[in-house]
């Protein structure tokens, strides 16, 4: 599904990524973990299509598609999802409208009939319980005013709405207190399937617990270091980051 | 022939009504000894009337009313001039309480002369501002609101000024008086829009006197055509208690300048004064708004926004003056703007005068553009650039437009606000 070979970023000459290779197949969960400043986040925006990185190398192809590419909305529209590490807060947009709009641009895409605002309401209805959010959240702006675990769950409402087939969730987990990130992650694990597939970037083990990996990689200085299967977080818990700097330096 | 000269040579050949004779007289000698301004003059450092100079305008000679207005008139209740005359058949009233006066000028004169000879004229000084003496000395015609003490009004009143710009180079001087005696309510709605594509001056003057406690919501909307240079003042004294809501919004004419000076002259009054304003091409806006702090505990809100495009140019310029007498004064003024290419450029220019030691007082100005992450965040979602752009920006232009208080107004701005903003998103698009 998403195949990255030996990608290199930079951002204004500084190296960022410096030949990242993955292979997420359909079905699969991979973790990539590692130490702040690792490139996480920027393999994340990268993927998601967002501006100011400079591509000097390597390629990532989605669903057979140049994935680099695409426009961010063109992504989007192929079924790719970035959960935000930091949600934005757009005052005066609605988030009904932005759900919806959001919703019936991919549907355009697929060649389906857009929902209309009553039909719409009846499905969000019903994924707002997924995340157990409040209905009165969509008369609001978005993200305006959340908390933190509030933009959390809006986040993976959207994913529950867009029904993404890749879906890369960024530090999804930070911020959040621990009944947050249960409800964060009971929607992620209803929401998988056998044909799509999630890449969870996060700096602790903990939301492996509750979002289980087939595959764990380490990131770390702009490379992968480490790749194996959920018992490598839990090593990396236990040694901590110094475990895999040593053998690169 | 100078530019001063023409219209002092029009001034003699106009026959005028007898009643304003002594008041005009006086205004053209003001205008005469002020003259245009220039951009040496502080307050028109940023605004070069000089294409508006160069231009000598005359008189329309009478009406010629087109016959289709519904899209202007926003379904309310009003009086209708065209080029600067009455236009009899286009105005309609209904449900006005007894005593309530909505009348041209000429009629007003014939039922209430006293009234109109002792407010004329009275907030909108003729020395040392040109335009104003120049609008008051070719006064001809207006609207004239009378509200005596205790109406209240539930119809919003609608002022509609039409230019035809069907002929080349045509003036008005629009006038409205608004006399609103003590616990009266109302809304009044002034609107300026242009037909035709021919170069034509609008030069209006408004005057409001807010009685005591008396509520008046007040809407302007510009929607001149894109050849059209619009100088306006709204000069507004407000008594004890009385609260103005003003909401200006400009989306037309080439040049624009609005004055706006409200004097806060009695305890407790609460002045709001808001503004959207949407330019592009090579479109000037100037908002110039002064809110006077005379006595003591007394409120004013300013909350101005604009949207620039392409090579627009505007100027927001706000001043708070606060007399020493008027202790407790609560103000507060914010002017941000939006600008969506590289070339449209605003001077913003905040400017606290205070006299008095115990008041709060604060302001703040910006200048930007759209969000990048907001962007971005939508089109991570599908969103087209284009649409996010505009959904952005009518966001922007939305915590404006979402004060007014009138529903068939606000669907009409809302309406055209997405027309202007479909326009801007398209040229900003990649």
């Amino acid at each position: 599904m998403l195949h990255i070979e030996n990608l290199h970023v930079a951002v204004e000459d500084t190296p960022i990524l410096r030949g990242v290779s993955l292979e997420v197949e359909p079905g699969e969960i991979h973790a990539i973990m590692g130490p702040n400043g690792s490139g996480k986040s920027t393999l994340a925006q990268v993927l998601a299509g967002r501006e100011g990185y400079d591509i000097t190398e390597g390629s990532a192809t989605y669903c057979d598609q140049d994935l680099l590419e695409l426009e961010p909305e063109e992504r989007a529209c192929a079924g790719l999802f970035l959960a935000f590490q930091y949600p934005v807060e757009i005052p005066g947009v609605n988030s009904t409208y932005f759900l919806r709009q959001s919703y019936n641009e991919l549907r355009k895409q697929r060649g389906e009939e857009e929902l209309d605002a009553f039909d719409f309401l009846g499905l969000i209805r019903e994924k707002l319980a997924l995340v157990e959010m409040d209905e009165s959240f969509l008369k609001r702006s978005v993200n305006e005013g959340f908390s933190g675990g509030e933009k959390k769950r809006h986040e993976i409402l959207q994913m529950a709405v867009l029904e993404p087939k890749l879906s890369i969730l960024d530090e999804t987990d930070s911020g959040l207190d621990i009944d947050a990130l249960r409800i964060v992650a009971q929607g992620v694990n209803q929401l998988h399937a056998p044909d799509k597939a999630v890449v969870v970037v996060t700096h602790y083990q903990r939301l492996l617990n509750y979002i289980v990996p087939d595959f764990v990689h380490v990131l770390y200085e702009g490379r992968i270091v480490q790749s194996g299967g959920k018992e490598l977080a839990l090593t990396l818990e236990e040694k901590g980051y110094d475990w895999v700097k040593e053998p690169v330096q | 022939m100078n530019d001063v000269a023409h219209y002092q040579s029009c001034f003699k050949d106009l026959v005028g009504t007898d009643e304003l004779v002594s008041l005009r007289q006086k205004a053209i000698e003001h205008f005469a000894d002020a003259g245009f301004p220039t951009t040496k003059d502080e307050e028109w450092a940023f605004t070069n009337i000089a294409p508006l100079t160069r231009i000598n305008f005359n008189l329309a000679t009478s009406a010629s009313a087109p016959a289709v207005l519904d899209g202007y008139r926003y379904g309310l209740n009003g009086l209708v001039f065209v080029d600067g005359h009455f236009a009899r058949a286009h105005s309609h009233l209904n449900g006005l309480s007894a005593g309530v006066r909505v009348e041209h000028l000429g009629d007003a004169i014939a039922s209430n002369g006293d009234l109109v000879s002792e407010s004329l004229g009275r907030v909108a000084a003729t020395e040392d501002e040109a335009f104003t003496a120049l609008n008051t000395a070719f006064l001809q015609d207006g609207a004239v609101v009378y509200l005596p003490s205790g109406a209240v009004v539930e119809q919003p009143i609608h002022l509609l000024f039409v230019s035809t710009g069907q002929r080349a180079n045509v003036v008005s001087h629009p006038r409205v008086l608004v006399v609103a005696e003590a616990n009266t309510q109302a809304t009044i709605v002034e609107s300026y829009v242009g037909l035709e594509s021919e170069p034509y001056l609008t030069n209006s003057v408004s005057e409001f006197f807010v009685g005591p406690n008396a509520v008046l919501d007040h809407y302007r909307v510009q929607r001149e055509s894109a050849a059209a240079f619009h100088i306006a003042a709204t000069h507004v004294r407000e008594e004890r208690a009385a609260q103005f809501r003003s909401t200006a919004i400009t989306l037309g004419g080439r040049l624009t300048r609005h004055h706006i000076h409200t004097a806060l002259e009695g305890e407790g009054v609460d002045s709001t004064l808001n503004g959207l304003y949407i330019e592009d091409g090579a479109q000037h806006v100037d908002n110039h708004t002064l809110i006077e702090h005379a006595q003591p505990h007394c409120q004013s809100h300013e909350f101005y926004k604009g949207i620039l495009g392409g090579r627009a140019t505007g100027v927001f310029r706000g001043k708070i003056h606060v007399h020493q007498a008027a202790q407790k004064t609560d103000a507060y003024q914010a002017n941000q703007n939006l600008l969506l290419s590289e070339t449209a450029q605003i001077n913003t220019k905040p400017q606290l005068e205070i006299y008095a030691d115990d008041v709060k007082c604060s302001h703040g100005a910006t200048i930007g553009q759209l969000d990048e992450d907001a962007l971005f965040y939508l089109r991570s979602r599908g969103i087209g650039h284009q649409e996010a752009v505009r959904v952005l920006t009518r966001a922007f232009a939305g915590e404006v437009l979402d004060r007014v208080r009138v529903p068939a107004l606000k669907d009409q701005l809302d309406r055209l606000v997405d027309h202007r903003l479909d326009q801007a998103a398209a040229a900003v698009a990649p």
